[in-house]
């Protein structure tokens, strides 16, 4: 069968899948688990341009996701005049002087013509002072940022712009991120840049956690703004009363389902974007040079290729694209939830979807996106059917039968960590494999 | 009577630092020291970072949990000492099992491959997922609490008595036997890598894989004792940690940054960096996010107390302290401290 | 009959033949000596003597027995010694714990080997705790040759030892060679310093691309002036 033909079957398989879930439990939880196989997918596409072109390892996805999140809040909530007035400036100011400190580090470390022992107690020095100073301004700023109403807002707020500009923003401030990052890791073995994307990602969270002023932390953001239809203001329509009649299902089931095809078309147009993006680039010039030195890449430096440059610009796209989904995913949830970044959900989820999808294949990684996610939501129901039916012989309050039952959710984290090994050692290829060109 | 004031301030200032930075700090040093352990043998001998060692630990430390329920129930306990430390062989049997088990099953295939250390480390991602849901599995998610015994060596209040001052400083029971435990392991370590033939030819390994392979020295042989080494550790260390601040398996996952910060810092591949580098992190951590005002306070004559915490980081940001450390340690000297493989 | 020797070999890494009908070989006690042209294969004949190297034609014999089909950790076992060119000390080791390792595949008592070795080398005894990593180029060769020595090896291989030594290391090395020679250990050595080595070489073998092109005692092909004008520089 051509490859054509064999991925066209496979998508197909994926949409029988999904219309499977639609008859059997109902379609608004096939297009809720549709829409987040969509983010999945762009954010898949993000680590697969590292991984597939570069051979990148990113152990820090949910931070990256995290700060598309943060990006949501700043750019599309209304600002909270009080807080601003409270001590909005000072903030920034002493925001800019910590930039100013990381800056004057940088600078005095690659620049100042001094030993190295001097430049190392310099820099240190600075460092210190700085933040020291940046603490001064800040925390009186902060303290009274929060103490405006907390209840309701406690931070600043953002700048009331339409969501969608924050999907933007939210690959930009990934990308800078990306960007430091990488300018530390990279050139170091592959180890290290897991490890320091890992440290990295868990310091973002806490950032978010803990930074009330900016996010409200765990009192989270709730009622972002949407680029969609609120199902209230639907439900009002006339033209759905009669939809809604014509199918035979009730006028709320509709609006919702309606309000979930917004956002899937919203969600498809940006993913084939970024995929119709991402082909060019392996495509081009630029492209076969990336998977050149991907391939070779002591033989690539012999020849004069700037590899760790090359790195960190794929680094910086593949970040981007990732912190481009996270701020899709903000405002697909509609509030922004510091504590739903976990580990084991963004980052390593989103590495066995690049690696059974196909690593290294733009359209593997939409597949694996969409497989996964599907799976993962799916072992839920699966899995606790499948225990009901493994214990139906015992008693109904025997403590093995309701610890089993309690449990079988935790039965996906297993079945993952077995597919992902499976996949690696069996076809590691994955289900779409690259393409030799 | 002015000068007694002084060098009573000073004694409760070193009190204070004691309770809450130096205890502590040699306690969580040390567990972090036998959890780098584990990682930097691991890299020394197979050549790739095991993220999945946060998870062994916790699987000892279940296991462990598991056999002091049944001993707890039947009356068995060790009086004093946490009823632990009887059921921790049996973790440590277990958690050994389970890494045999999983380089037989999964890491061998990638040797004879001859994979790449990125490899290993997508691998590695896996069989965490798949041990993470197994403990959750088995135990649950939540708090599990085991710790028995006398809680206390020396209680703060008796500590006052003592002394007369107004600092306590308390050393736990579970505090006591990590840094114990963790002296004699790590003496039996260093006497078996530096005084046994076993021991020199890991090394050597480890130092050289074509000449000790030229050497005779056979590899299957010594991969094994290093998860055995490796899987023992971390029974240790995660029932150690367990007992000191309770049981929680998502804990573990959050303790993979410290861990291998830890290694790198010290020198990855080397023991000894292993283990300074655990102490190192340890009381950075403390350090930077202790509060010293009231340290301040007695340092300073007469007796005003400054007014904010004088906190350089809030505790939140612990881990924070550890990652910042790692990036100035690669980017001023990657080896590390005592400089171990290079990259 | 020679009491090793690798005949008639024809093999190499991959899919070309780096060998052609190549043939070295030497004797208890005596001190065989490759040597020939940048890429002429001398590294590659040894290691195919050694066993690290699938040969396609020809065989290796050793004591009358054939041990072509053996891995250079079983012929290690029956008595081969291989120092290779690089890489060849346990930097990370004490030179004492490199001798031992050296000898790891022996069970018996090691310390007359050890106290032999350093008598060879008296500089390693003065430097026995040190670690490998931190001596010289010389004294490392001569860790790398003792930790070779300690297995009491019948045949000692070793691949340049003189490779970035100094001229006075060099001699010493050489004079080293020509005592563990006369214990009754068979020595073959590939060299790049071909004057120097063919003049303590029983038997002196030039290679070129991979073929025997002069084959005769060390004096000999010194004496040659094909050979002196083609490889030492007249």
């Amino acid at each position: 069968m051509s490859r054509s033909a064999n991925n066209a079957l496979l998508f197909a398989a994926m949409a029988v899948l999904l219309m499977l879930v639609g008859a059997m439990q109902s379609w608004n939880v096939a297009l809720a688990i549709l829409n987040m196989c969509l983010i999945s997918a762009i954010m898949t596409l993000g680590v697969n341009i590292q991984w597939g072109y570069a051979g990148l390892f990113n152990a820090g996805v949910m931070g990256f996701t995290a700060l598309g999140g943060l990006a949501a809040i700043v750019v599309s909530v209304a600002p909270v005049p009080a807080a601003w007035d409270a001590g909005g400036a000072r903030a920034i100011l002493g925001l800019l002087a910590g930039l100013a400190t990381i800056a004057g580090g940088i600078w005095l470390w690659k620049k100042l013509p001094v030993p190295r022992t001097a430049r190392i107690w310099l820099t240190a020095l600075l460092a210190v002072s700085g933040y020291g100073l940046m603490r001064l301004i800040l925390d009186p700023a902060v303290d009274a940022i929060e103490a405006v109403e907390p209840a309701m807002t406690g931070f600043l707020g953002g700048f009331g712009l339409p969501i969608m500009f924050s999907w933007i923003v939210g690959g930009v401030f990934a990308a800078i991120v990306a960007w430091a990052i990488g300018k530390v890791a990279l050139g170091l073995r592959s180890d290290y840049l897991a490890i320091a994307t890992l440290g990295i990602s868990e310091i973002i969270i806490y950032f978010l956690k803990n930074e009330d002023w900016l996010t409200r932390g765990v009192k989270n953001v709730n009622g972002l703004p949407r680029p969609v239809p609120y199902e209230i203001d639907l439900q009002g329509a006339l033209w759905l009363h009669d939809l809604a009649a014509w199918a035979g299902i009730p006028v709320v089931d509709a609006s919702s389902l309606i309000v979930k095809l917004n956002y899937a078309a919203l969600f498809l147009v940006v993913l084939i974007a970024i995929f119709w993006l991402s082909e060019r680039a392996l495509k081009s010039p630029w492209g076969r040079m990336m998977r050149a030195i991907r391939d070779n890449e002591i033989a690539a430096g012999a020849m004069g290729k700037n590899v760790t440059g090359r790195h960190l610009q794929v680094f910086v796209l593949g970040s981007a694209v990732i912190g481009l989904a996270g701020a899709m995913l903000a405002t697909l949830d509609g509030q922004f939830t510091p504590a739903s970044y976990q580990p084991l959900r963004f980052t390593f989820l989103v590495w066995v979807m690049v690696i059974v999808g196909g690593s290294g294949n733009n359209l593997g990684s939409i597949l694996g996106g969409f497989v996964i996610w599907f799976f993962w939501i799916e072992a839920e129901p699966i899995g606790l059917a499948l225990m009901n039916f493994l214990t139906s012989g015992m008693a109904l309050d025997s403590p093995l039968r309701l610890h089993l039952l309690e449990n079988a959710a935790h039965t996906r984290l297993m079945t993952m960590g077995l597919v992902l090994l499976l996949v690696l050692r069996f076809s590691p290829r994955g289900l779409i494999p690259e393409v030799k060109r | 009577m002015a000068g007694n004031k002084v060098l009573i301030d000073f004694l409760n200032a070193l009190a204070l630092i004691g309770n809450f930075v130096l205890v502590p700090g040699i306690a969580y040093g040390s567990q972090l020291a036998l959890g780098a352990l584990g990682v930097t043998m691991v890299y020394a001998v197979l050549r790739f970072s095991n993220f999945a060692h946060g998870e062994t630990m916790s699987f000892g430390a279940m296991v462990t949990i598991l056999v002091t329920w049944v001993l707890q129930a039947r009356g068995i306990g060790l009086g004093p000492l946490p009823t632990a430390l009887l059921a921790l062989p049996i973790g440590m049997l277990a958690t050994i099992g389970l890494c045999v088990a999983t380089d037989r099953l999964v890491y061998r295939y990638y040797r004879e491959k001859k994979a790449v250390p990125v490899t290993y480390l997508i691998v590695s991602v896996g069989v965490l997922f798949f041990l993470s849901g197994l403990i959750r599995f088995i135990i649950g998610p939540k708090d599990q609490v085991f710790a028995d015994g006398q809680r206390f060596i020396m209680k703060a209040r008796a500590f006052k008595e003592m002394t007369g001052l107004d600092q306590g400083l308390a050393i736990k029971t579970s505090q006591g036997v990590t840094v114990i435990s963790a002296i004699v392991i790590v003496a039996l370590l260093f006497w078996f890598l530096n005084r046994t033939r076993t021991g020199k030819s890991m090394r050597a390994y480890s130092d050289n894989e074509d000449l000790a392979l030229l050497s005779g020295i056979n590899p299957e042989r010594v991969v094994l004792i290093t998860w055995i080494i490796t899987g023992a550790l971390a029974a240790i260390a995660g029932t150690l940690y367990g007992l000191d601040k309770g049981y929680k398996p998502f804990t573990y996952l959050g303790l993979v940054l410290p861990i291998f910060a830890s290694a790198i810092v010290g020198g990855v591949g080397n023991p000894l960096g292993a283990i300074a580098g655990g102490f190192v992190i340890a009381f950075s951590e403390l350090l930077v996010t202790f509060a010293y005002k009231r340290v301040v306070g007695y340092l300073t004559p007469g007796d005003w107390v400054p007014d904010g915490l004088v906190q350089l980081l809030s505790t939140d940001y612990k881990l924070a302290v550890s990652f910042f450390i790692l990036v100035i340690v690669l980017l001023i000297k990657p080896t590390g401290i005592f400089s171990g493989k290079t990259l | 009959m020679t009491y090793l020797a690798g005949e008639g070999m024809c093999g190499g890494y991959g899919g070309v033949d780096i060998l052609h009908q190549c043939s070295i070989g030497v004797d208890k006690g005596e001190v065989a000596v490759v040597v020939g042209p940048n890429g002429a294969g001398k590294s590659t004949a040894m290691k195919a003597v050694f066993g690290m190297l699938d040969l396609r034609e020809g065989q290796v014999t050793m004591d009358g027995q054939d041990i072509s089909h053996l891995k250079p950790e079983q012929r290690v076992q029956l008595g081969m010694g291989f120092v290779p060119q690089s890489a060849n000390v346990f930097t990370s080791m004490t030179v004492e714990e490199n001798l031992e390792m050296g000898a790891f595949i022996r069970r018996d008592d090691i310390s007359e080997t050890l106290s032999g070795v350093y008598e060879l080398f008296p500089v390693l005894r003065e430097k026995r705790n040190q670690l490998a990593g931190e001596l010289s180029g010389g004294q490392r060769q001569q860790v790398a040759v003792g930790r070779a020595l300690m297995t009491q090896p019948k045949v000692l291989m070793l691949d340049e030892p003189t490779a970035g030594v100094s001229p006075i290391v060099m001699d010493e090395l050489f004079d080293r060679i020509i005592e563990v020679a006369r214990t009754g250990i068979a020595i073959l050595m590939v060299e790049q310093n071909a004057r120097q080595a063919l003049s303590i070489a029983d038997r002196g073998y030039v290679l070129v691309q991979g073929r025997n092109r002069y084959t005769d005692t060390g004096a000999a092909l010194l004496a040659n002036v094909e050979v002196r004008k083609a490889f030492l520089g007249g």
